[in-house]
């Protein structure tokens, strides 16, 4: 069996060594085990959202109402709107990729496990820092210069509750002046700007490891082009966050001294220029909404094929243009400021370069409507959610090139338009694809399938209520129903079809009850999936399920495009797929032999000192919000002695303990390419 | 098995890693410098935006940059880029002492050069009272300019880390010889980093009419 359960010595204290129990996962390094945590922590924050976005629902049910105070609204739609994109979409991103990224190059886990932890935890840190607003955050009517505007009425306005109105409320992309000292005094919106800058941190060290993962950690002949869409994705997401995340990170110091140390980067008091803002964040925003939604696109092109029982049509076109939406995606950005007085050359060459994009996106929605032609298509449940994806999606994007016409988007920005389309791509495509993803996936989780009958009522109900929540904003808005407004008139007009789109809400927040009923309960009664419950392609399925920790006992050696496929299938006079006349015997073989390692396997050992670093981090910013008081400036000194202390005690620790027998995993990947018969041509592929 | 290959390759138990024949860390920091890069880009750019914007109140960075000084302190920080290849050298040729002394020479040239940040910083809020808050200019030319000082400190301690380690009796191992290595690369990268910044933000600011 694998070596990791022996005790191992340590350099500074005993080493942790349980695999199971609650101290497995304070420590473990697995990268698996940090994809569940990634996923469970996102999904707890989604919840969190939802009842956000469903607290402005019960508001806006009704004209005139008095439900919630606008402070209250102001600071609802802020946390829905950041909890959505950051603590929900980007780490659930994140929990596939490390969930699936090296199983799906056939790797035993990431190039830097113990980063791969740091990175989980200061997220999770993250999110609960900017969440601990809810209980020490402030927020005061403006003051200084001339003590109006800002976006807080006096005593947060007329209304029933406000008891979250001193929240950050200055919208998930801050604008300044708005967000800055002057308009947004007290200390919410610190928790707002500091709290993005360690999520940032977080998904900056995630995306070097996944880039180096899989630049570097690929199975035998797994060439860049023979690599699942899925990864291909991830690859594009890793360098948009790359190269987009330190740009947000300097315009969040900017804010950061502006409202903590004086400086006037964004306030026109002092000369400060408020549209600078505007450029850097969107230069991060835009890419950004590529990586809400190209981990949702890998998602559906591998379950797409699976299917509809054929190879995915156009493979290279699908790579291709997600690396040209990856590039085109740094040059858009300001077609989210065609109103903020732009010269018109610069409106007219933004608003092209956007049409550009339907291009690559286009031939993605054909690729996938051509992976499905003539296919037998099986709608189990993660079809359905992959096709709602196409057709959802497909609806978001023609809204979206709809923005880039600049006369129409003047009409369109700020009112419930651009709410419908944002809804439109992100949950009628990113949710849609997680979900895909998630009913296909979870056998590799925990052996066993989820219900298809229960899956089928989730989506149904999703796909209804989502289209009437958010179909109806498309001529709520068109009519004038200004966006992040908490009231509308009577006369207005506007009453029924926000009805509808509440009752519509409400709705998809039932359909997500269905959906973890059917996870908790399939976890343990469902159906036993055995090795390839849906006679998969690609070579994670080669794995068992569960996963063991190892991964793979005998890494695969890849000889071509879903490799996995070509096992079991043989080709007729036709190109038509018949199956191997032994198919079951590879199969059973396959997992006999995965099951069983041949010699022990050595895994890196857990540790406690990635969560220690990372609990120092949000102490330190805790410190800088308050680094006018003593105890503030105790705080950052504390905090950082935590993390330093912690960096030295990570550079001691080896990331395996010295073993006593050190067979090299040469021989078993040797042994293994061999038995499978298809050791010849495939070891010389390392390609880039 | 030797150490290094212990800590790199198997890594993850895969004999055939790094499949781009790249060891996983120094990729990983050849990655990370490449997101530096942009970061240093958002704030060059920012400053360029504000430096030559007429019509702030208060005193603009270029009326204070004393030149002659930090020239000095640049060629100070470039020397420090030369010691750091020669300490490399050094350890390659298995040659301790000399990894050692050039390795604790690289950290004092970056001292020096911060001791001279700290210096020319006092001397524009005291003397010219240029501070964080006079405009947006000031506010980008400090911002700037510290976060590069805070990459040379933290680059510092990275040196005399591995200097203290040096002191020990085994010296640097190739374990830590790949460290020097990595330490090497980002040291390099913020000395380029401050060629750029002495180049545009220095030499090139002009006080607007
Ligand atoms: C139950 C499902 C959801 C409902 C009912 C809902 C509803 C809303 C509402 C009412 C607003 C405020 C509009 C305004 O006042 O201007 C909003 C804003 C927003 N929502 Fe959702 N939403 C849902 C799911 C999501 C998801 C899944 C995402 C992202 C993946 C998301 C992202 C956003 C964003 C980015 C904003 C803009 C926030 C801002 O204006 O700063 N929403 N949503
Ligand atoms: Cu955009």
């Amino acid at each position: 069996m694998t070596a990791t359960a022996e005790r191992p010595q340590t350099t500074i204290f005993r080493r942790p060594s349980s695999t199971t129990g609650f101290w497995s996962w304070i420590t473990t390094v697995d990268h698996k085990k940090i994809g569940i945590m990634y996923g469970y922590a996102a999904f707890v924050f989604f919840i969190l959202g939802g009842v956000e976005a469903l607290l402005l629902r019960i508001q806006l049910a009704q004209a005139n109402a008095e439900f919630l105070t606008a402070g209250a609204y102001n600071a609802l739609f802020t946390m829905h709107g950041t909890t959505m994109i950051f603590l929900f979409v980007m780490p659930v991103g994140a929990a596939f990729m490390n969930y699936l990224l090296p199983l799906l190059i056939g790797a035993r886990d990431v190039a830097f496990p113990r980063l791969n932890a740091l990175s989980w935890w200061i997220f999770l840190f993250g999110g609960i820092f900017l969440y601990s607003t809810f209980i020490f955050g402030t927020s005061a009517p403006p003051v200084g210069i001339d003590g109006v505007g800002g976006n807080l009425p006096a005593g947060g306005g007329p209304g029933t509750f406000n008891f979250l109105a001193d929240s950050p409320n200055g919208g998930w992309f801050g604008y300044q002046p708005n967000a800055g000292p002057f308009y947004s005094a007290g200390t919410a919106m610190d928790y707002w700007a500091l709290g993005l800058q360690i999520l940032g941190l977080a998904s900056l060290i995630s995306s070097i490891n996944f880039i180096v993962t899989i630049l570097n950690m690929r199975a035998k002949g797994m060439r860049l082009l023979r690599m699942p869409v899925f990864v291909w994705m991830s690859t594009v997401v890793a360098f948009l966050l790359l190269f987009s995340l330190p740009i947000i990170a300097v315009a969040l110091f900017m804010v950061m001294f502006d409202r903590q140390f004086g400086s006037l980067f964004f306030q026109p008091v002092g000369g400060g220029d408020p549209v600078l803002w505007q450029h850097l964040f969107w230069l991060f925003g835009h890419p950004e909404v590529y990586v809400l939604i190209l981990p949702a696109m890998g998602i559906v092109s591998e379950v797409l094929p699976v299917f509809s029982r054929k190879p995915l049509f156009g493979y290279s076109a699908i790579v291709f243009a997600g690396a040209a939406i990856g590039f085109l995606g740094f040059g858009v950005w300001a077609h989210h400021m065609l109103a903020s007085g732009i010269t018109p050359v610069a409106q007219a060459a933004f608003g092209l370069a956007t049409m550009t994009i339907a291009i690559p996106t286009g031939i993605k929605i054909f690729n996938w409507i051509g992976t499905m032609w003539m296919g037998r298509i099986q709608l189990k449940t993660p079809m359905l959610f992959a096709i709602g994806f196409i057709a959802m999606f497909t609806i978001g994007g023609l809204s979206g090139v709809i923005h880039s016409i600049v006369p129409s988007d003047w009409q369109q920005t700020d009112t419930y338009f651009i709410v419908a389309h944002l809804h439109y791509v992100l949950f009628g495509g990113s949710i849609f694809g997680i979900f895909a993803g998630m009913y296909y996936w979870f056998p590799k989780l925990t052996g066993r399938v989820m219900n298809d009958k229960l899956g089928k009522l989730h989506f149904w109900l999703m796909l209804i209520g989502f289209n009437l929540t958010f179909a109806p904003m498309h001529w709520l808005g068109l009519q004038g129903m200004i966006r992040r407004t908490w009231k509308y008139a009577p006369e207005s007009g506007l009453e029924p079809w926000n009805v509808a789109v509440t009752i519509g809400a409400f709705i998809i927040a039932l359909s997500i009850a269905v959906f973890m009923f059917n996870w908790y309960n399939s976890r343990r009664r469902g159906e036993a999936s055995g090795l390839d419950p849906w006679d998969a392609r690609t070579i994670e399925w080669m794995s068992p399920n569960p996963t063991p920790e190892y991964n793979f006992a005998v890494p695969p050696v890849v000889i071509r495009l879903d490799h996995f496929w070509h096992l079991k299938y043989d080709q007729d006079e036709d190109g038509r797929a018949v199956p191997k006349a032994d198919k079951d015997e590879i199969l059973a073989q396959i997992e006999d032999e995965q099951l069983n390692p041949v010699v022990p396997i050595q895994l890196p050992n857990p540790t406690y000192f990635p969560i220690v670093m990372a609990l120092g981090i949000p102490i330190v910013f805790y410190g800088i919000i308050y680094h006018t008081t003593l105890w503030g400036k105790a705080l950052i000194v504390i905090g950082v002695i935590i993390s330093l202390a912690a960096l030295i005690g990570w550079g001691m620790e080896p990331l395996e303990e010295p073993h006593e027998e050190s067979e090299s995993d040469a021989e078993i990947a040797t042994v293994g390419g061999e038995e499978a018969g298809i050791a010849e041509g495939a070891g010389e592929d390392a390609d880039v | 098995m030797s150490d290094l290959a212990h800590d790199a390759a198997v890594d993850l138990g895969h004999p055939e890693q790094e499949s781009t024949g790249v060891e996983n860390r120094k990729l990983g920091m050849w990655v990370f410098l490449s997101s530096e890069f942009l970061f240093f880009g958002a704030l060059i750019s920012t400053y360029l935006l504000y430096s030559n914007r007429a019509g702030f109140q208060g005193t603009y960075p270029a009326e204070v940059y004393d030149i002659p000084f930090t020239s000095v302190s640049s060629f100070v920080l470039l020397m420090s880029s030369l010691t750091m290849v020669l300490a490399h050298n050094a350890l390659s040729g298995n040659d301790q002492n000399g990894a050692r002394t050039w390795l604790f020479a690289t950290a004092a040239l970056g001292a020096i050069f911060l001791a001279g940040q700290v210096f020319e910083f006092t001397e524009f809020i005291v003397e010219a009272g240029m501070t964080l808050s006079s405009n947006p200019a000031a506010s980008a030319f400090y911002v700037l300019t510290g976060f590069h000082g805070a990459h040379v400190a933290i680059g510092v301690i990275m040196l005399l880390s591995l200097w203290g380690m040096s002191r020990r009796k085994e010296g640097l191992s190739e374990r830590q010889g790949m460290n020097l290595e990595l330490v090497g690369l980002y040291w390099h990268f913020v000395d380029i980093i401050w060629i750029i910044i002495f180049t545009v933000v220095y030499l090139l600011s002009i006080r607007p009419a």
